[in-house]
């Protein structure tokens, strides 16, 4: 499977692997991560952002593919959409159902509100169901909500904002209790313990998983609840607009059925955003762990009604993205796989960094090694570090990959590669948007009223960078809370006459600032041709 | 430059580099996929499929992310299979034989062909963990289930009719919920945190200059 240069590679790294195995590599002090990381992270490129030239972020750089859609045409002319004729009309509209869609719509029906989820695939299509590794919480003894704060602070540069820190990192124990008693599965002990470990910039172990199917177990459970409980899932229909109220509050979306192109109206007395993450926007020409509909479209959406974003220049790249074999190539390889005590090795079989470093320290770390250092291993047309998993079980017995791991198992085994006795090799992924919408601590927007956001679609809960198993955690979290306040709120709003008048304004002043684009936004899905010659974008 | 295979989509031939995924050489051939493609890593169950290679007697199943493509391979997708998912109150149920009966009595109609098994595109032991269901073992069904991904394609070849994943599915929240072991220091901390025991230490933290937490983060003691 592996070519010959990977080969002679893989010999070296077997030739120390025992030697590495127990070593402990050195942590980076601040300033070697800061010089690092200018040197190194995509995110410090300045030729891949555009400045936002229109609207509530208007001069602030943002990536340039995000730009483009932020500033595009809309996919309706307001005027022919007939808002009097109401499709839908319910307290709570739900836009997206993933895990915290999901959530959000469980604790607003426990609210007693009229609550419906709308999304343009199927209920857990979602970055939610990928999610491998685990979910954070501070409830061992030797740890704390504050020890929890500290590492989440840090490892997102100190640019949280603490209001939204102090709910994710206080509310994470019993976000955890809540899905056990909804009856998703952990892995525990005998005795009723979490089988917790690190994640990458974490000071206690405090990862708490289902093997390497965290996501799936939550998001799974999550949707039956919602069936369970008769809520309305119209799938396969995309918001595609926001509607406001004659007032400036949100009243609900224009929808558009996948398939059918029919356009529906839904009216609602408060709308939550919960439409995940970017990845398939594929930045500075990434590849992506995340899932088939990670267009930012809830950015695009609030963008258009007023919504401010925070931090939306900072993305993630997983360290750790498959570069091996081309079929995989950008899949997540969870992290869980170095909490586990596998480590990074180069093509000379040396273990050049601390494996549990923050996530941008270690994608940057990689991409050094790949480039001025000269050290990656070349496939046929790639390039990447080895993961050196049959360290995991030297370390932790035989069996441990197959119980701890099995979907990472699975993954490589369908391309002939045993990861219990070959080493991997990974580049990193586009993996999360740290940016997203700005809110207050009750989850909605800090512009427009009666628009609530959770999950990847929130900016601020993290800063500048996101720790492992912390994204699992507020979108149960904040899904929780925008369902609650939700549905305590819609009681006492009236909404007015509906319009889309917020279009037709937007698009004047993308006129007044010059902008002409064929453009339109949300993009809803990627189109991939893997390079057929006779198939381009605009065949389609 | 490529090795091109060829394909049949839904009957339909089409020529493609070999080196692609089902999935993506149906994108390769020019298809917008809505249906049938969700997290393309093997994960969601949204892209299951039905191929046969020409002059093979043997019906293959696979997830269209996960399979390379093979040359002669007719390939159809089934992007939805209607499943029974029956409805319950998780906070009502008990993990009890009974309730298996209740809500899906047809498991008790399994001939023991065993063809959930090989259609299984995760490679579970489908059956076993039906089996285990019928007797209401619902931690073994649990364990037994636990890598399926819900892409139908095991209840498609059940001449029962059994919808197998949602039977798992039940199964899983029943051992999740009832008869795995409490977790004791979990229920502590919520109620220490109820409690407000944290709030004073957070709160403290919240307000504390960026310089000085850079200090507290840069030297704060890393569990072994």
């Amino acid at each position: 499977m592996y070519n010959k240069e990977m080969l002679e590679s893989i010999k070296k790294v077997e030739a120390k692997r025992a030697d590495n195995a127990v070593l402990e590599p050195r942590r980076m002090t601040a300033d070697e991560k800061d010089t690092l990381l200018a040197t190194y992270h995509p995110d410090y490129k300045q030729n891949e952002f555009a400045v936002l030239q229109i609207g509530a972020n208007k001069g602030e750089k943002v990536p340039t593919e995000l730009a483009a859609l932020l500033q595009a045409n809309s996919r309706i002319r307001p005027d022919s959409v007939d808002l009097e004729k109401v499709d839908y009309d319910v307290d709570v509209l739900v836009i997206g159902g993933g895990g915290a869609g999901s959530s959000a719509a469980i604790e607003a029906h426990n609210g007693g509100a009229n609550v419906m989820i709308v999304t343009k695939l199927r209920i857990g299509d979602a970055n939610t169901m990928m999610a491998e590794g685990g979910i954070q919480a501070a409830d061992k003894p030797n740890d704390s909500p504050a020890v929890h704060y500290l590492d989440a602070f840090g490892g997102g540069h100190f640019a949280a904002k603490p209001e939204l820190l102090y709910k994710l990192v206080s509310e994470a124990p019993d976000a955890i209790k809540w899905l056990s008693g909804l009856g998703v599965e952990f892995d525990k002990a005998p005795d009723g313990t979490m089988i917790t470990t690190h994640g990458g910039g974490t000071s206690r172990k405090r990862m708490h998983a289902a093997k390497d199917y965290s996501g799936a177990e939550i998001m799974r459970t999550l949707r039956d609840e919602v069936l369970n409980r008769g809520i309305p899932v119209v799938d396969f229909t995309a918001a595609i607009e926001l509607i406001l109220d004659e007032n400036g509050r949100a009243a609900g979306a224009v929808l558009m059925n996948m398939e059918t192109r029919e356009l529906l109206v839904a009216r609602a007395k408060t709308v939550i955003i919960a439409t995940g993450g970017a990845g398939r926007l594929h930045y500075q020409g990434f590849p992506t762990s995340n899932h088939y509909g990670a267009t930012a479209d809830g950015l695009v959406l609030g963008y258009r009604a007023g919504a401010k974003l925070l931090y939306a220049d900072t993305l993630q790249y997983h360290p750790t993205g498959a570069a091996y074999p081309e079929q995989i190539f950008g899949a997540l390889v969870t992290e869980k796989v170095r909490s586990l005590g596998a480590k990074l090795i180069n093509c000379d079989g040396e273990a050049f960094m601390h494996p549990l470093e923050t996530r941008d320290v270690a994608a940057a770390s990689i991409i050094r090694e790949c480039s001025d250092r000269g050290k990656g291993v070349h496939t046929d047309d790639g390039i990447g570090v080895w993961l050196d998993t049959p360290m995991i079980e030297l370390k932790n017995g035989e069996g441990t990959i197959e119980k701890r791991i099995p979907a990472m198992l699975r993954m490589f085994a369908k391309y002939g590669i045993d990861i219990r006795k070959e080493p991997i090799l990974v580049y990193p992924t586009l993996h999360y948007q740290n940016g997203g919408l700005d809110i207050r601590p009750d989850c909605m927007t800090t512009q427009v009223e009666n628009l609530y956001v959770a999950g990847e679609a929130v900016g601020g809960i993290h800063g500048r960078n996101r720790l492992m198993g912390n994204s699992l955690l507020d979108i149960i979290v904040f899904g929780r809370d925008a369902g609650k306040a939700a549905s305590a709120h819609y009681k006492d709003v009236t909404v007015g006459k509906l319009t889309l008048a917020h279009i037709t304004r937007f698009a004047e002043e993308m006129k007044a600032a010059g902008i002409s684009t064929d453009m339109v936004s949300p993009k809803l899905l990627p189109t991939y041709t893997h390079g057929n010659p006779n198939l381009t974008e605009k065949a389609f | 430059m490529e090795n091109m295979v060829s394909i049949y989509l839904y009957g339909k031939k089409y020529e493609v580099p070999s080196n692609l995924t089902i999935m993506g050489a149906m994108e390769y051939a020019g298809y917008q996929l809505v249906r049938g493609c969700g997290c393309r890593n093997g994960f969601c169950g949204a892209c299951a499929t039905i191929y046969r290679i020409k002059g093979d007697r043997e019906l293959k199943v696979c997830l269209a992310c996960q399979t390379k493509v093979e040359d002669n391979m007719y390939i159809a997708t089934l992007p939805f299979f209607p499943l029974v998912k029956e409805v319950y109150d998780i906070e009502k149920i008990k993990p009890t034989e009974q309730i298996m009966m209740q809500l899906y009595p047809e498991i008790y109609a399994c001939i023991g062909c065993n063809a959930c098994t090989k259609a299984c595109t995760q490679g579970l032991n489908v059956m076993q963990y039906i089996a285990y269901a019928q007797r209401g073992e619902y931690e073994k069904c649990a364990e037994e289930s636990f890598d399926c991904v819900m892409c139908g394609v095991c209840s498609s070849r059940c001449p029962a009719g059994i919808s197998h994943p949602q039977v798992a599915l039940l199964a899983r929240r029943l051992n999740g919920k009832y008869l795995a072991p409490a977790c004791g220091h979990l229920e502590d901390r919520v109620r220490e945190i109820e409690n407000g025991d944290f709030k004073e230490l957070l709160e403290g933290l919240m307000q504390k200059p960026i310089s000085e937490m850079k200090e507290l983060y840069n030297n704060r003691e890393i569990e072994k």
